[in-house]
C-alpha cells in the first residue's frame, strides 16, 4: 500500500453521495483491494445500514447520527460514530471494533459474533440480544431484556441494568456495575472471581474505559437449570 | 406418537369419536411423562385440500394441447421486483428450508443434488450453511431466522437468493426447536450452543419488529450483498392478506405462505394441529393481497404446506401462485416412512406410514438425525436421485394437467379451470362448487 493510500482519509459526504456508493466502495475493498484504508462520512442524518457488510481492514468514522443497522455482519473493520446510533448497532457483527460515542436504540449488538462493541452512553432494550460471541462494553446503562437468549461472549455493563436481565440464557457472561432492575429466567448471581476481575478489566481497557474499577462490577450467568425442559421447572418460564 | 393396534376386537364395541383411541393415548401419555407432546411431520388432522379441487379439461368451449407432443413451458423466475440477479428456475417447484441439525448432512446434500439436477433452488435452514449444502446445490436460498444460527454475511454473499423467515406453517407464532439427542459436537459448533441442550429458537427476530423495521432490515440486506440477490419473505399462513401485503411492502421480492399441513422437525401436536389456516385459502388471500397491489407475478409468490402430487401443483398454481416448495413429501421422496423400514421402525415403537418423531433423531432411514451411525445409511447420492425422480414426476404431471387445460405454460393455469367438490372448498379458494356457478362468499346462494 502507498503511503498516501495508508494516511489519506477518503471523505464522503451522504448530503451529496448516495448510501448505496458509499457502501459499494466500501465493499471493492474486501479482500485487501487497493484502496483509501481510512474513511470520513459526512451528514449521516439519520440514514440506515451505513457501512454495513464491510470486510476489510478499514477506519470509518461517522460525524453524525445515524439510523438502523449501522455497521451491520462488520468483519475486521473499525467504526466510530460522533453520534448516536438506532436500532441493531453491529448486529451480527463478526469482528472489527465498533464504537459509538453517543447512545444507542434498541438490539445494540444483536446476535454478533465477534469483534468488540463499545458504547459510550446509554443503550436501549435488548443490548447484546442472542449475542454469539461478541464483547459489548457499555460506558451507561442497558435497557429491559438485555442479554436474552444470550449464547457466548461477554456484555460490561457500568450503570444499572433493566428489567429481564440475562433471560434465558445460554454461556454469555454479564457483567454490571450499578443496580439490575430484575433478573430474567435462569439468568443469576454469579460469584466474581479473579479471573473474572482480569476479564473486565482487560475489556474495559480495549474499549477506553481505564477510570473504572474493575472490582466495582458483579456477574451474572446461567443457572443452566432450563438447558433440558423439565416439567418441575415450568413455572420459571 | 405409535402407530394404533388394529388388532380384531369383539363385534358390537363402540369406539367414542371424541375419546377415541389416539386421544386416550396422548391424555395417558401426557399423564405420564407431564410434558406436551413434541413431534415431527405437519398436521395430520382432515383439512380442506387441494383434493377438494378438480380441473376442468377442455373440450368444445377451450383446446387442449396435444399431451405429449406440444410444449408446456414450466420455467419460471424469482425474484424480478429489485434483485439484480433474479433466480432461474427450471421447474415451478422448490425445495423449502430445512436445516442442518433437523436433518443429517447427507440428507441435506442429497436436496442439493436434487435441486442442482433438475434445476430449481433448495433453501438452508435455522442451522446456517453446511459446505456440502453449498457445494452440491446449483440455486441455493440463504434463510435468515430469528436465531441467527451461524449466520455470517459471507454465507450471505455466498447465497443466490436470501429468506427472511417471519414463521411457518407449522408454527406461525412460534420459534424453531431442536431437543437435546440431535445437538452434536457439529450442530453445537455451528449454533454457538451447548451440546446436548434443549434449543428452543426465539419466534420474534431480534433486531427488528413490525413492518416497518422489516423494510429497514431489507434494506441492510440489500446493501450487504450489493442488490445482488433476491430477498423472499417466509409467512405461516394466518393473516395471509395482511402479512403478504406487509411484506411486499417492506420491499419483498418474492413471498412464501406456508400452509399449516406445512412440516416441522419439532413442535408441539397442539401446535401444528391447531394454529394457522389450511394452504388452500392461504393461496386464494396472497393472491388477493398481490392482486389488489397490483403486483401479482411481479412479486413473486411461494406456496408450501401439503404438496404431494403434480396435482396439487398444477392447482396452486391455478389459483395464482408462481411457484410451490416441498419440504416432507421431498423426505419421504427420499425413503422415510419406507415400508423397507417396518421392523427397525416397530423397534423405536412406530411403524412405517405413522413415523413423525423426527424430533427424537432415531430416524432409521438416517434423514432425521445427528447420529452418525445412522447418518452413514442414506446415500445422498441415491436419495438425491430419487428426489430428483419424484420432483420430474412432479413436473409431468403438472404439465399433463396443463395441457388438458390448454396451457403452453403452467403458469396459464388459473382459477376458471377448476371447481370445488365441497362447499367449505368452493368458498376457501373461490371457485365455484362443481355443477353449479355457486362460490359461496362471493354470488349468493345455490
Amino acid at each position: 500500500m502507498a503511503t498516501t493510500e495508508a494516511t489519506a482519509v477518503e471523505i464522503v459526504d451522504l448530503a451529496t453521495t448516495p448510501l448505496r456508493e458509499l457502501n459499494q466502495r466500501l465493499h471493492d475493498l474486501a479482500g485487501g483491494a487497493p484502496g483509501p484504508r481510512r474513511w470520513r462520512v459526512l451528514n449521516p442524518k439519520g440514514a440506515h445500514a451505513v457501512a454495513c457488510g464491510l470486510d476489510a481492514e478499514l477506519e470509518v468514522e461517522i460525524d453524525g447520527h445515524v439510523g438502523y443497522y449501522c455497521a451491520g455482519m462488520n468483519k475486521l473493520a473499525t467504526v466510530r460514530v460522533h453520534g448516536n446510533v438506532s436500532t441493531g448497532v453491529a448486529e451480527n457483527m463478526m469482528s472489527g471494533t465498533v464504537v459509538v460515542e453517543g447512545s444507542a436504540s434498541q438490539s445494540a449488538g444483536a446476535t454478533g459474533r465477534g469483534g468488540l462493541l463499545v458504547i459510550d452512553g446509554d443503550a436501549s432494550a435488548r443490548c447484546g440480544i442472542s449475542m454469539k460471541g461478541i464483547d459489548i462494553v457499555v460506558r451507561g446503562s442497558v435497557g429491559h431484556m438485555s442479554a436474552f437468549m444470550a449464547q457466548t461472549g461477554r456484555l460490561v455493563v457500568c450503570g444499572d441494568a433493566g428489567e429481564a436481565l440475562g433471560d434465558s440464557l445460554y454461556e454469555a457472561r454479564l457483567y454490571v456495575r450499578g443496580d439490575v432492575a430484575g433478573l430474567g429466567a435462569d439468568c443469576i448471581e454469579k460469584e466474581l472471581r479473579e479471573e473474572h476481575v482480569a476479564e473486565v478489566r482487560d475489556l474495559l481497557a480495549r474499549a477506553g474505559m481505564d477510570d473504572v474499577d474493575p472490582w466495582d462490577f458483579r456477574r451474572y450467568g446461567s443457572a443452566r437449570a432450563l438447558y433440558t425442559f423439565k416439567i418441575d421447572n415450568v413455572g420459571a418460564y | 406418537m405409535t402407530a394404533s393396534n388394529s388388532s380384531e376386537r369383539p363385534p358390537g364395541l363402540r369406539e367414542s369419536y371424541l375419546f377415541d383411541r389416539t386421544t386416550i393415548a396422548e391424555i395417558q401419555r401426557a399423564a405420564r411423562e407431564g410434558i406436551y407432546d413434541i413431534r415431527g411431520f405437519g398436521a395430520k388432522r382432515r383439512l380442506p385440500h387441494f383434493d377438494d379441487l378438480l380441473f376442468l379439461g377442455a373440450s368444445i368451449s377451450r383446446y387442449p394441447l396435444e399431451g405429449y407432443r406440444e410444449r408446456c413451458d414450466t420455467s419460471i423466475t424469482l425474484g424480478t421486483r429489485f434483485a439484480k440477479k433474479p433466480l432461474e428456475l427450471k421447474i415451478p417447484v422448490t425445495i423449502a428450508g430445512m436445516s442442518f441439525g433437523a436433518l443429517s448432512a447427507p440428507a441435506k446434500e442429497a436436496l442439493g443434488r436434487a435441486a442442482t439436477e433438475v434445476g430449481t433452488s433448495t433453501t438452508t435452514g435455522d442451522g446456517g450453511m453446511t459446505p456440502e449444502e453449498r457445494g452440491h446445490s446449483k440455486i441455493l436460498v440463504y434463510q435468515v431466522l430469528p436465531s441467527r444460527y451461524g449466520m455470517n454475511p459471507d454465507d450471505l454473499r455466498r447465497a443466490d437468493a436470501i429468506e427472511v423467515v417471519v414463521g411457518q406453517g407449522a408454527k406461525p407464532g412460534g420459534g424453531g426447536m431442536l431437543l437435546g439427542h440431535k445437538i452434536s459436537d457439529r450442530v453445537a459448533q455451528m449454533r454457538d450452543l451447548p451440546k446436548g441442550i434443549d434449543q428452543r429458537s426465539a419466534s420474534r427476530h431480534p433486531d427488528w419488529t413490525g413492518p416497518d423495521d422489516l423494510e429497514i432490515k431489507i434494506g441492510e440486506l440489500r446493501e450487504i450483498t450489493d442488490w445482488q440477490k433476491p430477498v423472499f419473505v417466509k409467512v405461516g399462513a394466518t393473516r395471509t392478506y395482511y402479512d403478504v401485503q406487509l411484506a411486499v411492502k417492506a420491499g419483498a421480492d418474492v413471498i412464501v405462505v406456508d400452509g399449516m399441513q406445512g412440516g416441522t422437525a419439532a413442535t408441539q401436536d397442539v401446535f401444528i394441529e391447531h394454529v394457522g389456516i389450511p394452504t388452500l385459502p392461504a393461496v386464494r388471500l396472497a393472491v388477493d393481497a398481490l392482486t389488489e397491489l397490483g403486483l401479482h407475478r411481479q412479486v413473486q409468490l411461494i406456496v408450501s404446506g401439503g404438496i404431494r402430487t403434480g396435482a396439487d401443483v398444477a392447482k396452486a398454481l391455478a389459483l395464482g401462485a408462481d411457484a410451490v416448495a416441498i419440504g416432507s413429501a421431498a423426505l419421504v421422496a427420499m425413503g422415510d416412512n419406507s415400508p423397507e423400514y417396518e421392523e427397525q421402525y416397530r423397534k423405536i415403537g412406530s411403524s412405517a406410514g405413522f413415523y413423525d418423531d423426527w424430533q427424537a433423531g432415531r430416524d432409521p432411514v438416517g434423514i432425521s438425525t445427528q447420529d452418525d451411525e445412522l447418518a452413514a445409511r442414506f446415500d445422498p447420492e441415491i436419495g438425491g436421485r430419487k428426489v430428483a425422480n419424484y420432483l420430474r414426476v412432479l413436473t409431468l404431471e403438472t404439465q399433463t394437467l396443463a395441457r388438458a387445460c390448454g396451457k403452453s405454460h403452467v403458469h396459464n393455469l388459473e382459477p376458471e379451470d377448476l371447481v370445488a367438490l365441497t362447499i367449505e372448498a368452493a368458498a376457501m379458494a373461490r371457485v365455484p362448487l362443481a355443477g353449479t356457478d355457486w362460490i359461496p362468499g362471493v354470488n349468493g346462494s345455490l
